[in-house]
C-alpha cells in the first residue's frame, strides 16, 4: 500500500451561520471571508502539515486545485507543490491535479510539472482531472458540453510535448501552437504517473484504460458509497483485459485517529461537521451544468454528489451519521485499522489518500490524529497486497543522487564550486 | 400543425412543424426548445406559411455533436431552410433562436425576407448583465421568463407531474441535454460578438421586439439592437415578459403581422 497525505487546505474561518447566510461555498462565495493576514499563517500551517506528514515516513504528500472557494484554497497548486519540493526529499509530490481544460495554452501545464518533477528530482505524481464544474465551468468558463473534448486535446499536447524531443505543430481544435517544445523535460521517463482524478463520470474509466493511467476515485462519502463506482470500474478493466493490480486505483478517505473512539469523537466531530456543512455548501445549479456529464453518466445513475440527497444528507448530518455510514473513518487505532482495511480490500484500491486534516481542524489535532495514524495504523496495512508488492507502474522513480535540500543552508556552499558534471 | 422530420446537408435531422400558406415564415425557438402549447404559432400560420424547426439536442431532433459554434449554429439555420426548400424567408428568431437569426441575417443578407428579433440573446451590456441561466434552480428560471410564474412553469415543464420519478427523470434528461447545446453558444457569456457584423443586417427589414417587463434580458437591450441596427423598428410591449410569444400570443401575433405584412 502507498499512503499519501493529502490536504484540501480549507479556509477555517468559515462563521458558524455559513449555510445560512450564503448559498454556496464556492464560485460566488463572498470574498469578504476571505482575510489574507490569515491565510499567511494558513497556508504555512498547512505547507507545515504537508512536509511534517514526510517525516513519518508518508509514501506521497498531495495537494490539488480550486478556484473561488472556501474549501480549498489553492488555485495553483503547483506553487504549493513548489515549496514542498524545497523542503522535502523523500516522498512523492501528488498534484491531483492541473484542471488541464482550463489552461490556455495547455503547455503551460507540461512545462509547470516538468518543473516540479525536475526540482524534487523526479518526485512528481501529475494528476489531470477533468475539473469540477464549479472551478472548469462557472470559474474558468468553459463551456460545459466542450469541457471533455476540450480536457482531451489538452491532455493529447501535454503527453506529446513531454515524449517528442523535436519541435512539433500542434493543430488542435482549441489549442493551435506552431512550436511545441516543451523546456524543461520531466526527470521521470517517459512521464511521471499519471493520475486521474474521478467523480463518477464513467468515460473517465475508458480513458485510464486506454492509457493505462491510475484512476482516482475522489469522494467525500466513504468506501461504502463508493463501492459500487469502484466496481464498475474493476469490471471495466476485467472487460478489457487488464490486470487487476491495485495499483491502478487510489481512493479518497477522510480519517480520524485518537486514542480511543470516544477521544475521536470529542477531539474531531466539530471539525468534520464544519466540512461538511459548510466546506460542501454547494448551490446544486453550480455542480451540475448541462452538458458537463455525459448523458450515459446520468443515465449510469451516478447523480452527482453535490446534488439532492447529498444536499438533503447534509443539512442535519450528525458525528454518529458520519461515523456509522462510514463517510469518515474515525477512531482508536484499531478501530480505523479494521475499517480501513474493509475499505482498502473491498475497492481494491492501492493507493490511499489520508484526509487527516479536515475543515477547520487545529494544527495540534492534525498533527496527533496523523502521528497515530503514522505509528499504530498504517505499518498494519502495509502489506495488504503482497502478490503485488513489486508493482511500481503508478509510483515515482526519483532520481538516486538528488539533492535533499530541505538540509541545505543558505550561503554555505562551497567555495568554488562548479557545476556537476 | 403538421411535424416532420428533414435532413440538412450536413447531417443533422430535425424535426419541423409546419402550418398554414403564403409567405414562408422561419421560427427559431430558444434555449428551452419549442414549449408544447405554442398557441402563436397557429395564430401566425394564419396568415403565412410557418415553420418551426427544433434544433439538434431538442426533442427528437439529433446531431447535436455536428454544432459547436457559432457559426456551426448559423450554417445550420441556413441548411435547415434549404433542406425545407425556402427562397428568401421571412426570419424569427426568439432569444438564443434571435442570437442564430441574426447571425444568419448577418452573414446572408440577401437571402431572407425580413426579420423578426424578439427578446434576442448574443448581446451583452456590462451594465444590465442578463443572469446566468446556467446557475439557477428551475424555480429561480421560471420567475426571470414568465410574468406568471404558476403558469409558466406548466408551459416549460409541458404540464408534467413530477412528483412521478421516473417523469421527473425523463423533464431532467431532455433539459440537460437542451441546455447543453445551448451552452455551446450561450455559455458563459452570451455574446458571441454579432455586435461586429450587424452592418450587414438591413435595417428597414428588421424588427427588434420586446417584452417590456422582461427579466431575463432586459428593454435595454432592445434599445442596444436599435442602435446597432440603425433604423431598425422597435418595439416593446408593455408590461409582457421575456416569453412573450407564449404569454402574449395576441399581442406578439399582432406586432409580427403588421411589420412583416
Amino acid at each position: 500500500m502507498k499512503f499519501t497525505w493529502f490536504n484540501l487546505m480549507p479556509w477555517p474561518y468559515l462563521p458558524d451561520d455559513f449555510r445560512e447566510q450564503n448559498r454556496s461555498v464556492w464560485v460566488d462565495i463572498p470574498s469578504k471571508l476571505y482575510d489574507p493576514r490569515k491565510g499567511h499563517f494558513v497556508y504555512h500551517q498547512y505547507m507545515d502539515q504537508l512536509e511534517y506528514a514526510e517525516t513519518l515516513g508518508f509514501d506521497g504528500i498531495g495537494c490539488n486545485e480550486h478556484h473561488q472557494n472556501g474549501y480549498g484554497l489553492m488555485p495553483s497548486p503547483n506553487l504549493i507543490a513548489a515549496g514542498l519540493a524545497r523542503r522535502t526529499s523523500r516522498a512523492a509530490i501528488c498534484v491531483i491535479g492541473n484542471s488541464i481544460a482550463g489552461y490556455n495554452p495547455p503547455i503551460r501545464v507540461a512545462e509547470e510539472f516538468a518543473m516540479l518533477d525536475v526540482i524534487s528530482g523526479g518526485r512528481l505524481v501529475a494528476g489531470f482531472p477533468v475539473g469540477t464544474p464549479m472551478d472548469t465551468n462557472f470559474c474558468y468558463g468553459q463551456i460545459p458540453a466542450l469541457t471533455r473534448d476540450k480536457y482531451q486535446e489538452a491532455h493529447d499536447m501535454i503527453m506529446k510535448a513531454w515524449a517528442e524531443d523535436e519541435p512539433f505543430a500542434f493543430d488542435g481544435k482549441y489549442n493551435q501552437l506552431r512550436w511545441v517544445n516543451c523546456w524543461p523535460k520531466p526527470i521521470q521517463k517517459p512521464h511521471p504517473p499519471i493520475y486521474i482524478p474521478g467523480g463518477g463520470s464513467i468515460e473517465t474509466w475508458d480513458f485510464c484504460l486506454d492509457h493505462d493511467y491510475n484512476y482516482s476515485y475522489l469522494s467525500f462519502y466513504g468506501y461504502v458509497r463508493g463501492k459500487s463506482l469502484l466496481e464498475g470500474y474493476w469490471d471495466r478493466v476485467a472487460k478489457r483485459g487488464k490486470d487487476d493490480s491495485p495499483y491502478r486505483a487510489a481512493f479518497a478517505q477522510i480519517i480520524c485517529v485518537a486514542d480511543t473512539d470516544a477521544e475521536a469523537e470529542e477531539l474531531y466531530a466539530e471539525h468534520c461537521l464544519y466540512f461538511f456543512n459548510r466546506c460542501l455548501h454547494v448551490f446544486p445549479p453550480f455542480a451540475d451544468p448541462p452538458g458537463y456529464r455525459t448523458v450515459n453518466t446520468i443515465k449510469y445513475g451516478a447523480l452527482s454528489q453535490l446534488r439532492l440527497e447529498a444536499q438533503k444528507l447534509m443539512a442535519n448530518l450528525t458525528w454518529k451519521q458520519l461515523v456509522d455510514e462510514r463517510f469518515i473513518i474515525a477512531g482508536s487505532p484499531e478501530t480505523v485499522r479494521q475499517q480501513l482495511e474493509e475499505c482498502i480490500k473491498g475497492l481494491r484500491i492501492g493507493h490511499l489518500f489520508c484526509l487527516l486534516h479536515t475543515g477547520n481542524m487545529p494544527d495540534w489535532k492534525t498533527r496527533h490524529s496523523t502521528k497515530l495514524f503514522a505509528e499504530k495504523v498504517m505499518p498494519h496495512l502495509r502489506n495488504l497486497w503482497p502478490e503485488w508488492e513489486h508493482d511500481d507502474r503508478w509510483w515515482i522513480h526519483p532520481m538516486e543522487d538528488r539533492l535533499h535540500p530541505e538540509e541545505l543552508q543558505p550561503g554555505a556552499e562551497k567555495p568554488g564550486q562548479e557545476w556537476p558534471a | 400543425m403538421k411535424a416532420r422530420t428533414i435532413e440538412t446537408k450536413r447531417g443533422a435531422r430535425c424535426r419541423v412543424l409546419e402550418a398554414g400558406s403564403g409567405m414562408p415564415l422561419v421560427f427559431f425557438h430558444g434555449a428551452g426548445g419549442l414549449l408544447a402549447d405554442n398557441p402563436f404559432l397557429d395564430q401566425l400560420a394564419a396568415r403565412y406559411h410557418v415553420f418551426a424547426p427544433e434544433l439538434p439536442g431538442y426533442g427528437e431532433s439529433t446531431g447535436e455533436e455536428l454544432l459547436e459554434d457559432m457559426l456551426d449554429f448559423t450554417l445550420h439555420g441556413w441548411d435547415v431552410v434549404a433542406a425545407l426548400g425556402l427562397t428568401k424567408p421571412h426570419l424569427v428568431g426568439h432569444s438564443m433562436g434571435g442570437m442564430i437569426t441574426a447571425e444568419m441575417a448577418a452573414i446572408a443578407p440577401g437571402d431572407l425576407d425580413k426579420l423578426v428579433l424578439v427578446a434576442a440573446a448574443g448581446l451583452w451590456i456590462e451594465e444590465h448583465p442578463i443572469p446566468d441561466i446556467f446557475a439557477m434552480l428551475p424555480g429561480q428560471l421560471v420567475e426571470l421568463l414568465f410574468q406568471d410564474p404558476v403558469k409558466g412553469m406548466a408551459l416549460l415543464t409541458g404540464g408534467a407531474d413530477f412528483s412521478d420519478m421516473e417523469v421527473f427523470k425523463a423533464f431532467y434528461l431532455g433539459q440537460q441535454r437542451r441546455l447543453a447545446m445551448a451552452g455551446k453558444i450561450l455559455f458563459p457569456i452570451p455574446n458571441r460578438r454579432v455586435s461586429k457584423r450587424l452592418y450587414r443586417v438591413a435595417a428597414a427589414k428588421t424588427l427588434v421586439l420586446w417584452g417590456g417587463a422582461d427579466k431575463l434580458i432586459g428593454p435595454a437591450y432592445a434599445e442596444r439592437w436599435g442602435r446597432l441596427i440603425p433604423g431598425a423598428t422597435v418595439e416593446v410591449v408593455p408590461g409582457a415578459g421575456h416569453m412573450l410569444p407564449y404569454e402574449e400570443p395576441a399581442a406578439f401575433v399582432g406586432a409580427v403581422s403588421r411589420f412583416l405584412g
